[in-house]
């Protein structure tokens, strides 16, 4: 898709994940253009509320699935509390897949780590997926998760099953607890011990807020874990999603074009500084 | 002779006019409708117009804006929604009407940004089309600057004062008429059909000699061309707290610098609700919206805006587009109405120059 406009889109299912956190199931209507759409986990869509904006977007779905495409929202603005008012069978636009993502072929053959924190869970729990459908092809899986409250997480089936499956470990916190919150309370970042890799041969892609993806880092680099292996989500103000708005400028980098997963080498420095 | 050989051929023709106290592009009413005798005095916040004793037709540094509103607009439509009787949403690219024009009085600086917009909106997969369509039916006559205003340091930046590059036509303009050179196969056509008596030596000589004075007659520079690793290492500087004191977040710099290019996007329904406009618009680093996000504003404070702003233009513009974004014209210091002089602020960044 190389035209700035977007191409309509049809809603095809919606599930309600939290009392503001949906996924839409959405087609282009366009039978040709749906069938050639791919795209990267970690890429994003821009999708347009007829009349009020356009919002990005991560893509959630599996990049093998063909005959939809998966976005995991949160009603905050504007844009998504309209997109939350959506039914199976409306229309709305979509333009993409926009971005760099996460580079999933380079990480076969090791142990994942996926640190996710805050609201930061969607485009993760989508790599997720993504790994445990080519389970054979990567060695153990370590999902580490932080969120405030304990009603925070979605998805909770998924992670009791995850923490089933063999070689792969969960390791949850929520700042507060509550009866029902039968793991860790308190940072997540205090979980790094506990999680079983194999720093040599591991990979680890975060996202969530920055402050939580810097003390996340300096665990794993401290476990051995080499920068270069160690790949991030960033998220900044993004309205062209080509490179060309200015605003999601990371330094020289647009978060839009040249992320939004980046290497930790890339970051870094710039991410010692508030205000970039 | 030169207006109006452009005319003919069809150009809209775009030159010098006085409007509110400033030097503007307007369209010339006839060929012989450039003004004489206009001068712009630059200072720190302060431009004002005066009469040029030599009544010459291009002793005025620069105005506001030269080239960039032409091809970057202001405010368009990039593209319509539309929904059709089914109901369904219709989306279509609009095609900016694209009119043949001709700038004539362009500068070195102006020239310097062009190829830095150009470089933004042309380059990656795909070109912006409606930048594109514009800039392949600009035509430009440039201008040698001899009398640069005291805002202006184009010559520390390696931009200026006398055009190199990027121009159809550069003029210089003497005592006794003008020196023309083409710089393109479309200037050299046009120049061709004047038929021109050759410039004389004497001529040519004086115009170097003009150039080699207006540069030296610069009193403002920045303190080197490769300024990114020392202002990327001075992130904390107190200066950043200093200058937020002073600067009032207005967004005039980033509204006449002629290499900013943020625009924000949105949306404009049409008032029945059945069609809306994609519409992008000039934006600034120093508005409170460019850093938003939902709970969170990645610049909540002028410090951070203005640490954003310089460090752009100076530091990481070198990763970008492989040169600093600041061509010298100095317009953001003479438009600016706190009087922040960006050469004193980087100079102080950089360490050669004590705070004032």
């Amino acid at each position: 898709m190389t035209a700035r406009q977007p191409l309509e889109a049809i809603v095809v299912e919606r599930t309600q994940e939290s009392p503001t956190i949906f996924t839409l199931q959405l087609r282009l209507s366009d039978a040709a253009a749906q069938a050639a759409y791919r795209f990267a986990p970690g890429q994003f869509n821009m999708l347009y509320l007829a009349g009020v904006g356009e919002v990005p977007i991560s893509v959630m779905s599996d990049p093998q699935e063909r005959d939809g495409i998966g976005h995991t929202i949160r009603a905050l603005g504007r844009v998504t509390q309209g997109l939350a008012a959506l039914r199976p069978g409306d229309s709305l636009g979509l333009r993409g897949p926009y971005g760099r993502g996460w580079p999933l072929r380079e990480m076969e053959g090791r142990d994942v780590v996926l640190v996710t924190g805050g609201l930061g869970c969607a485009p993760v729990v989508s790599v997720i997926h993504y790994l445990l459908r080519r389970r054979e092809r990567y060695g153990k899986l370590v999902v580490i998760q932080g969120v405030k409250h304990a009603e925070d997480l979605i998805w909770r089936e998924q992670y009791d099953r995850w923490a089933t499956l063999p070689d792969t470990q969960v390791l949850l916190a929520a700042n507060q607890g509550g009866a029902l919150w039968p793991w860790h309370v308190g940072h997540v970042t205090e979980l790094f011990e506990q999680a079983r890799f194999d720093p040599g041969r591991a990979a680890a892609l975060m996202c969530g807020p920055e402050g939580m993806m810097r003390a996340a880092a300096e665990k794993l680099l401290a476990r051995g874990l080499p920068e270069s292996r160690l790949h991030l989500s960033m998220e900044r103000n993004m309205q062209c999603a080509v490179g060309r708005c200015g605003h999601c400028q990371f330094g020289g980098a647009f978060v839009c074009r040249d992320g939004p997963v980046f290497d930790w080498g890339q970051v870094k420095s710039l991410l010692e500084h508030r205000g970039f | 002779m030169l207006v109006a050989r452009l005319m003919e051929l069809g150009y809209r023709c775009l030159g010098p006019a006085a409007e509110n106290g400033a030097i503007v592009m307007r369209e010339l009413a006839a060929p012989d409708a450039l003004p004489r005798g206009l001068q712009a005095a630059q200072a720190p916040g302060r431009y004002r117009l005066q009469q040029d004793p030599h009544q010459r037709y291009f002793a005025w540094a620069n105005g506001p804006q030269a080239i960039k509103p032409h091809l970057f607009a202001p405010r368009e439509s990039l593209w319509r929604a539309q929904r059709d009787e089914q109901g369904r949403l219709r989306f279509t690219a609009v095609a900016p009407p694209a009119p043949m024009l001709a700038l004539i009085g362009v500068r070195a600086c102006d020239l310097a940004a062009l190829a830095l917009q150009d470089a933004h909106f042309l380059q990656g997969d795909p070109p912006d089309a409606h930048y594109a369509r514009r800039r392949e039916q600009l035509f430009l006559v440039a201008v040698q600057c001899a009398e640069p205003a005291s805002t202006c340091f184009c010559a520390s930046t390696g931009d200026g004062p006398t055009p190199t590059a990027g121009y159809d036509i550069a003029l210089a303009e003497l005592a006794d008429g003008f020196v023309a050179a083409a710089g393109s196969r479309k200037g050299a056509a046009l120049l061709d059909a004047l038929n021109l008596p050759p410039a004389s030596p004497q001529q040519m000589a004086a115009a170097r000699q003009q150039g080699q004075a207006a540069a030296a007659s610069q009193t403002r520079s920045l303190p080197g061309r490769a300024l990114r690793d020392v202002l990327m290492g001075r992130l904390e500087h107190p200066r950043w707290d200093e200058v937020a004191t002073r600067c009032l977040a207005c967004g005039n710099c980033t509204a006449v610098c002629p290499t900013c290019f943020c625009h924000a996007e949105m949306d404009e329904p049409a008032p029945n609700g059945q069609a809306s406009e994609h519409v992008r618009m000039w934006d600034s680093c120093f508005g409170e919206s460019h850093g938003h996000l939902h709970g969170f504003n990645v610049r909540p404070d002028i410090r951070s805006r203005y640490r954003q702003w310089l460090t752009h233009k100076l530091a990481t513009w070198h990763d970008q587009y492989g040169r600093s974004g600041c061509v010298g014209c100095g317009r953001c210091i003479a438009w600016c109405p706190a009087e922040i002089d960006l050469t004193a602020e980087a100079a102080v960044l950089a360490g050669d120059r004590e705070p004032s």
